[in-house]
């Protein structure tokens, strides 16, 4: 197994200082938000890598720079050893771009109301000057719609059926790797399994490789092989799926699973988690997580741990063993 | 058998529209219990909001209830409008909605709103107003409650406004609250704080409360019964337990099956066909019966028939008997 897409120190932050005029006269500070800080990690080809956490952790910030939507602060993004931000050959970095398409959350949102459905899906191929001829309507029935849809309008179609023309359109340069934030969302569960079985039929039917992004825990680990854990910008955990599921290392992965409501668990009495996440413009420092956390000792809150192997997982915990 | 607090009679909300009358809530009814908590789910559309706004009388118009009975502890409701419906409201029953925002006044702070409400529904001055207001937050968890009650709504993040919200929904000891998505927007940890308040104050309190919610899981672990909503009708109610483990209406057990469930691993997820449908094109007969594997002639032809059909627990002309996939 070889690893397509490489993140590496993957970095990303954000000035969101109030205008320069007003700081002048409040005197207030610049304020920088680190949305994505020093993350690494792997895909291999052909598997399901999801990220998790809460909002504001940095699902979407990494996803958008793995398709070049936001450019990194630091680090870098490489599928099949070209690093998107560097590479100066035209040729490599649209053959790359091709590669690599993104689905978002809001299928509402994400579809030109004024478009033919075929015109929506053959766009990524057609601005290209690329064959379009038919495209549409293959695509359409490979996610599980009717060729006579091509000509028919978004507002026509229901939000499961909105989010397989995404899904379409995503297809349509004939990606490898396809970038996948929240794609269920803001769908209906009876409407949810049909998109999550239709995105695992085309893994195997095309070998695509999918980042897929949650926040939903069951819905990953029904997706995923390999899980990422993020707070606060930083992965904290990795590892893949059983591993992660079974033996949590990481106090905050542990506080996630133990909260996470469970349609088994009748009238479960949870011990909520104490606290929320902190401002990420003034992060706490040493871990990010010691002010909840329930073991934490004073290294805690002076150093920040590092991500360190303890057999197939990753774990940036002092105390993790 | 006590009254229940809260009693749904044959409720039919309408809302007349250029194509015809839509029927979003179509002959509901259910009971709560004090101290009972009913969980609602069902698909976007299924007329969850639309039954609890009508309960609360807080209809938008167009939309009215044209029949059918809301006895809150047995006296009838849904006929009373202006000032008094508007002082019942707040008296006897609280409200939570998904966007803690619409239930607070930006310009006025926390303690503002508490006193204001507490003033207005219980005989008290207005020291003891702030002190039961203090203490109303400090019950959801507002830490420095004392202090924070100066603050504005926006000066709290996503999950404290939420409690607020729970603070200013049961400070002036309703007996029932309907609580419709509290926890949707919140983040994981946030809900389970939101839901564990939420069960210990019905505990504590004897509150009924009616909670819409989407989350199987939350439903799982806060309701003691719940009520499944599909097209403006009831198609399920029953005991929790129940109704997930050995659900007798067939779109009920196709819900379960489709939910991913962690224990399951990479099972392939069951699809129930097609989406719900809209109420201006809604199917003969029972409304579920296009996307139902269990439909007969009979289901096209006759509109589903009560819950009492299948001992008061499901609208379906052929229940489930067996168990069904999902187990606990
Ligand atoms: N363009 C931007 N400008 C300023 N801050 C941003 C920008 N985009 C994201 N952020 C901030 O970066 C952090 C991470 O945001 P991101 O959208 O990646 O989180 P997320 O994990 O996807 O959350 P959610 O679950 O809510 O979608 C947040 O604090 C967010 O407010
Ligand atoms: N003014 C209106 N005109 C026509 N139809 C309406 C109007 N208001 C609501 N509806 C319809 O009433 C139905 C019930 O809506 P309701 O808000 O109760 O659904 P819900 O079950 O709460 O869904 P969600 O999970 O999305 O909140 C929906 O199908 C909606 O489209
Ligand atoms: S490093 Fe310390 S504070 Fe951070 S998670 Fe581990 S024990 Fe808790
Ligand atoms: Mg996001
Ligand atoms: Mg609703």
């Amino acid at each position: 197994m070889s690893a397509i897409v490489k993140v590496e120190d993957l970095t990303r932050i954000f000035d969101v200082s109030k205008p320069w005029l007003n700081r002048v006269i409040e005197r207030s500070p610049r304020a920088l938000l680190t949305a994505v800080s020093e993350v690494s990690f792997e895909i291999e080809e052909n598997s399901v890598y999801a990220l998790v956490g809460e909002s504001g952790s940095g699902k979407s910030t990494i996803g958008k720079i793995m398709v070049g939507l936001v450019p990194p602060s630091r680090g870098r993004v490489e599928v099949d050893g070209v690093d998107l931000a560097t590479e100066t050959d035209r040729a490599k970095v649209d053959a790359v771009r091709a590669d690599i398409q993104m689905i978002f959350q809001d299928p509402y949102a994400s579809l030109n109301p004024r478009w033919t459905v075929r015109d929506i899906i053959n766009e990524p191929v057609s601005i290209k000057g690329g064959d379009t001829k038919g495209l549409a309507e293959r695509l359409l029935e490979q996610v599980g719609l009717s060729a006579v849809d091509a000509g028919k309008y978004p507002h026509e179609f229901s939000g499961g059926q909105r989010q397989r023309i995404c899904i379409a359109r995503a297809l349509a340069a004939g990606p490898r790797i396809i970038v996948c934030d929240e794609p269920t969302s803001a769908l209906d569960v009876s409407v949810q399994s049909q998109v999550l079985n239709l995105m695992s039929d085309l893994r195997e039917e095309l070998g695509l490789t999918y980042l897929f992004i949650s926040h939903d825990l069951t819905v990953v680990h029904h997706m995923a092989d390999k899980i990422g854990v993020l707070y606060l910008g930083g992965l904290v955990e990795e590892a893949p799926r059983d591993r992660l599921f079974d033996a949590p290392k990481h106090p905050y992965t542990q506080m996630l699973f133990d909260a996470a409501p469970r349609m088994d668990a009748f009238g479960r009495e949870v011990d909520p988690p104490k606290g929320e996440i902190p401002d990420a413009i003034n992060p706490p420092p040493g871990c990010p997580f010691h002010p909840r956390c329930p073991i934490a000792v004073d290294r805690c809150r002076e150093e920040r741990p590092r991500l360190r192997p303890i057999g197939e997982t990753r774990v940036a915990c002092h105390l993790a063993e | 058998m006590t009254t229940p607090v809260l009693s749904v009679r044959d409720l039919v909300v309408e809302i007349p529209t250029r194509r015809g009358v839509l029927r979003p809530v179509d002959q509901v009814s259910y009971d709560i219990h004090a101290g009972e908590i009913l969980g609602v789910v069902g698909e976007s559309g299924a007329g969850k909001s639309m039954t609890g706004n009508a309960v609360i009388g807080l209809l938008d118009r167009p939309a009215r209830i044209v029949s059918g009975e809301v006895l809150l502890s047995g006296e009838p409701v849904h006929a009373l409008k202006g000032e008094r419906l508007r002082k019942l409201r707040g008296k006897k029953m609280g409200m939570i909605f998904q966007d803690p925002l619409t239930s607070l006044n930006p310009l006025l702070t926390i303690g503002e709103q508490l006193t204001e409400t507490i003033l207005e529904h219980l005989d008290v001055t207005q020291s003891e107003a702030r002190e039961r207001a203090i203490a109303a937050l400090d019950e959801v968890g507002i830490p420095a409650a004392r202090q924070r009650i100066g603050s504005y709504p926006h000066e709290f993040s996503g999950g404290m406004r939420q409690r607020v919200v729970i603070a200013l929904a049961l400070c002036a000891e309703p007996d029932l609250v309907i609580a419709d998505e509290p926890t949707t927007a919140l983040d994981v940890s946030v809900q389970a704080q939101i839901v564990a308040l939420l069960k210990r104050l019905c505990r504590e309190k004897g509150v009924a409360v009616m909670l819409v919610t989407h989350d199987m899981g939350v439903i799982a672990e806060a309701a003691d019964r719940v009520a499944v909503m599909y097209a403006g009708r009831l198609a399920e109610l029953g005991p929790v337990r129940e109704v997930i483990t050995n659900a007798r209406h067939p779109y009920t057990a196709g819900l379960m099956a489709s939910t991913p469930v962690a224990s399951q691993g990479h099972r392939r997820l069951r699809q129930i066909p097609g989406a719900m449908p809209r109420l201006d094109n809604l199917p003969s007969g029972c409304a579920f019966h296009p996307r139902c594997d269990r439909a007969e002639p009979r289901c096209r032809e006759e509109p589903g028939p009560s819950l009492e059909a299948c001992d008061g627990r499901a609208a379906c002309w052929f229940p489930l008997t067996e168990k069904t996939e999902v187990s606990a």
